[in-house]
């Protein structure tokens, strides 16, 4: 019975904190955590990144692979992201295959990944229809303080901003991988910001304690269009609890705010 | 994407206005061993939907001392689209499982029935676009028909954005060849959103005309669901008589 009275204990704490606009850990509702970024954190894989949002801790990393495009586009290249829930970054989590969770936040990170067409994957064509790069953007959470979607995507993110691409030679049809590499062609960077609600509060970047007996969250991911104007690119609500159309519309506008700031922390040279 | 969605008269490819709904036919209790089911005919989405419960939870781990569990989920027919789907569980209707139950569980009344489970199946027919909403929409009324109490129906309805103008109800070609998708679910008579989920380019403004759209269209499946239950417990009740 204890994990049902300590989270209402803690929950009434958190509203009573809200109120006068603050928060356990001394934020403010709108205040990130401090986010670290380090990138090519691991020299065999072809783009990494770790990120920290507070003690949230996530590593990312990009390997490319060749192999059969999908046969609606067979002048496309492929990306795929995965994300593991490894039992080292918390006590919930067990092993074995992905769960929903693990599955809903890969999604989610693929779609804002995805959505802003951040990967150019007409450039991934090797042979029509027979060959093509495949991105494999794998999640690993190494230590699970809240808010991993935000974290896993900037992580993605950055991996992929960091990556490097093979160069291959096509003769016939056959596919010489050289031991030089190119830039990854890349277009719209997407950022994605997480809001819980608790109670009729919005909480940006929620932390364990705040995900733990928020309502329901809030994810938004943002990008620039071709002609440089910021859209919303994916969008995911998750959790037990409803929103009104005024808090989502709130919620909207926070994290539109909230994605210029984090946008700002990017490896220099990106937008 | 060179293929034109809307025709030179303003129409859709089926030939409805932007903010027309597809011909939807909600059955209730259709199935014998089911707590409760109804059936949808949605355009040419066709989905089955079984409750069971509350039951007693299997694993017993999993029972809650102070409320049920609801688990949920989405499957699809490996005939239900285009190519054959492989009947295993995808990542896709993994996740549309878990929003799926999220967007019906805070309309149940879960604190009435602890250490207990209602498990909600739904089951994809035929797939032509807006499955989850389709499957949400009628496992509310599966769930009226279990007699579950509930807070309020859930209606849902998705928008997307074709050749630059917003349309209600999306088919499949629309989502697939459309530049954004944003499903939205709600109890229509809290007006609380219960799901929503977008993808693709919008505007903030544009944001919010699609939710505006949404909530429209939401309305008008709500009447439609509260028709059907109408409908099933007059005929019912007759034939108690």
């Amino acid at each position: 019975m204890t994990n049902q009275i300590i989270p209402s204990v803690k929950r009434r704490q958190i509203i009573e904190l809200a109120e006068s606009g603050k928060r356990m850990d001394g934020r403010s509702l709108t205040d990130l955590r401090k986010v670290e970024i380090k990138t090519n954190v691991v020299e065999k894989a072809e783009g990494s990144a770790t990120v920290k949002f507070g003690d949230t801790y996530v590593i990312a990393g990009v390997k490319f692979e060749i192999g059969e495009p999908f046969p609606d586009t067979p002048n496309e290249g492929v990306m795929s992201v995965s994300a593991e829930f490894v039992p080292l970054a918390s006590p919930g989590f067990e092993t074995g295959p992905p769960d929903e969770n693990a599955i809903e936040l890969a999604r989610v990170v693929d779609r804002g990944l995805r959505e802003s067409k951040l990967l150019d994957t007409s450039k991934l064509c090797l042979i029509p229809g027979k060959k093509v790069w495949i991105a494999w953007v794998d999640i690993f959470i190494l230590d699970h303080c809240g808010n991993l979607i935000d974290a896993s995507s900037l992580a993605s993110l950055c991996a992929l901003l960091t990556s490097k691409l093979p160069k291959a030679e096509v003769v016939g049809d056959e596919v010489k991988i050289l031991d030089e590499y190119a830039p990854v062609p890349l277009r719209a960077v997407p950022i994605n910001i997480t809001l819980a609600k608790i109670g009729d509060k919005l909480f940006v970047d929620p932390s364990l304690d705040e995900e733990e007996v928020m309502d329901c969250r809030l994810s938004v991911a943002f990008a620039l269009d071709d002609q440089k104007q910021e859209k919303i690119c994916a969008m995911q609500k998750g959790g037990v609890g409803t929103l009104s159309f005024e808090e989502l519309l709130r919620a909207v506008e926070i994290a539109k705010v909230k994605s210029q700031e984090l946008r700002k922390l990017l490896p220099s040279g990106e937008k | 994407m060179d293929k034109k969605l809307i025709t030179e008269d303003g129409r859709r490819l089926d030939g409805r206005r932007f903010d027309e709904l597809r011909p939807i036919k909600f059955q209730i209790g259709v199935l014998k061993n089911a707590d409760g089911s109804a059936y949808v005919e949605w355009g040419r989405t066709k989905i089955l939907v079984g409750v069971f419960g509350p039951r007693e939870s299997h694993p017993k781990h999993l029972a809650m001392p102070d409320r049920c569990l609801i688990r949920a989920r989405y499957h699809m027919a490996p005939f239900s689209v285009e190519e054959r789907k492989s009947p295993a569980p995808s990542r896709r209707e993994i996740e549309l499982s878990k929003v799926i139950r999220e967007a019906l569980e805070p309309a149940i009344f879960v604190e009435l029935f602890p250490r207990t489970t209602i498990d909600i199946f739904a089951e994809v027919l035929q797939a032509d676009g807006s499955t989850r909403c389709a499957a949400i929409s009628t496992a509310a009324l599966a769930l009226a028909d279990a007699g579950i109490p509930m807070r309020d129906l859930v209606s849902s309805v998705a928008v997307a954005k074709v050749d630059g103008n917003l349309v209600l109800d999306v088919m499949d070609i629309e989502d697939k060849l459309g530049d954004s998708d944003m499903p939205l679910a709600m109890m229509p008579s809290k007006n609380l959103i219960t799901l929503i989920q977008m993808d693709g380019l919008l505007t903030n403004e544009e944001f919010a005309k699609s939710v505006e759209l949404a909530k429209k269209g939401c309305m008008e499946v709500y009447a439609k669901q509260k028709e059907a239950l109408d409908s099933h417990f007059r005929i019912a009740s007759k034939e108690e008589v």
